[in-house]
């Protein structure tokens, strides 16, 4: 049909080129169960994704049942202070219900700045599964 | 064997992650760990961001990032010409915020300075600010 032309380049030519949308845009899935809500985030959180960060997560935590938020961040492959900005706020509506937080797997450069900016020390443990 | 490579973008926060992309592919050629090459992109974000959120409040303007390498000495200059910082000490102190209510936690100027080996800044009110941070990779034995 396409006569000497394979087709396949054709296909070639509209496809994109491979952005990893994996690796650099923030995925934000979010598990709540009774009164605890967990965000699993993976990707870059910086200034431009902070903004999404928080819009989903107070979507989440407009349900006042919720007395405990767990950030899982084992899939964040950046993170700067923004995203500090980010657990610090919610740490701070956990607080005003009387609620805790935890921060659990973060790896690399992401452990360092969560050591450094102290936030740790904001963390509970949980205490049952 | 020194290099250098100058850029200039927008003020858009979009442009964070291109700059800290720019930045670790300059560095990489220096061969750095993992860890370096973690440190000074995080530290380029904090700067770029600064240059964003306060030197420009958001509208736009142009952001210049340089980069230098000389025998294993990385400097990263990025300049503004916004609005500029009016106290420099007060800025640099961790946890200080001059916008508390989009939810900064004032800790931009603490992760250059816990990231590179110095961090130098110059501001002027109204004229801009311009960041000097240095990083020396440790040789690969």
């Amino acid at each position: 049909m396409q006569g000497d032309t394979p087709l396949t380049q054709n296909t070639h030519r509209s496809e994109r080129p491979a952005f990893n949308k994996e690796v650099f845009d923030l995925q934000i899935t979010l598990c709540s169960e009774g009164s605890r809500l967990t965000a699993f985030l993976s990707g870059e959180l910086d200034q431009f994704s902070a903004e999404r960060a928080r819009d989903e997560l107070d979507a989440a935590l407009s349900d006042g049942r919720i007395t405990r938020i767990e950030f899982d961040l084992g899939g964040v492959t950046f993170m700067d202070s923004s995203g500090i900005g980010v657990i610090l706020g919610r740490y701070r509506r956990m607080m005003e219900r009387g609620g805790s937080m935890s921060v659990m797997n973060a790896k690399g450069g992401v452990e360092r700045l969560l050591r450094l900016s102290g936030v740790y020390t904001l963390c509970t443990e949980r205490s049952s599964k | 064997m020194k290099n250098t490579l100058r850029t200039s973008f927008l003020s858009i926060s979009r442009n964070e992650a291109l700059a800290r992309g720019i930045a670790a592919q300059f560095v990489m050629l220096s061969d750095p760990t993992v860890e370096e090459l973690s440190d000074i992109r995080t530290a380029v974000s904090e700067a770029v961001t600064n240059a964003i959120v306060h030197g420009y409040g958001y509208s736009q303007g142009e952001v210049k990032l340089d980069l230098e390498a000389e025998e294993g000495l990385i400097t990263v200059v990025v300049e503004d010409f916004g609005r500029g910082i009016e106290d420099v000490e007060l800025a640099r102190r961790p946890f200080f915020t001059s916008a508390p209510e989009s939810e900064r936690a004032g800790l931009g100027f603490a992760v250059m300075e816990a990231f590179m080996d110095s961090v130098e800044i110059i501001s002027s009110p109204g004229k801009g600010t311009r960041i000097i941070m240095k990083k020396r990779l440790s040789p690969n034995a």
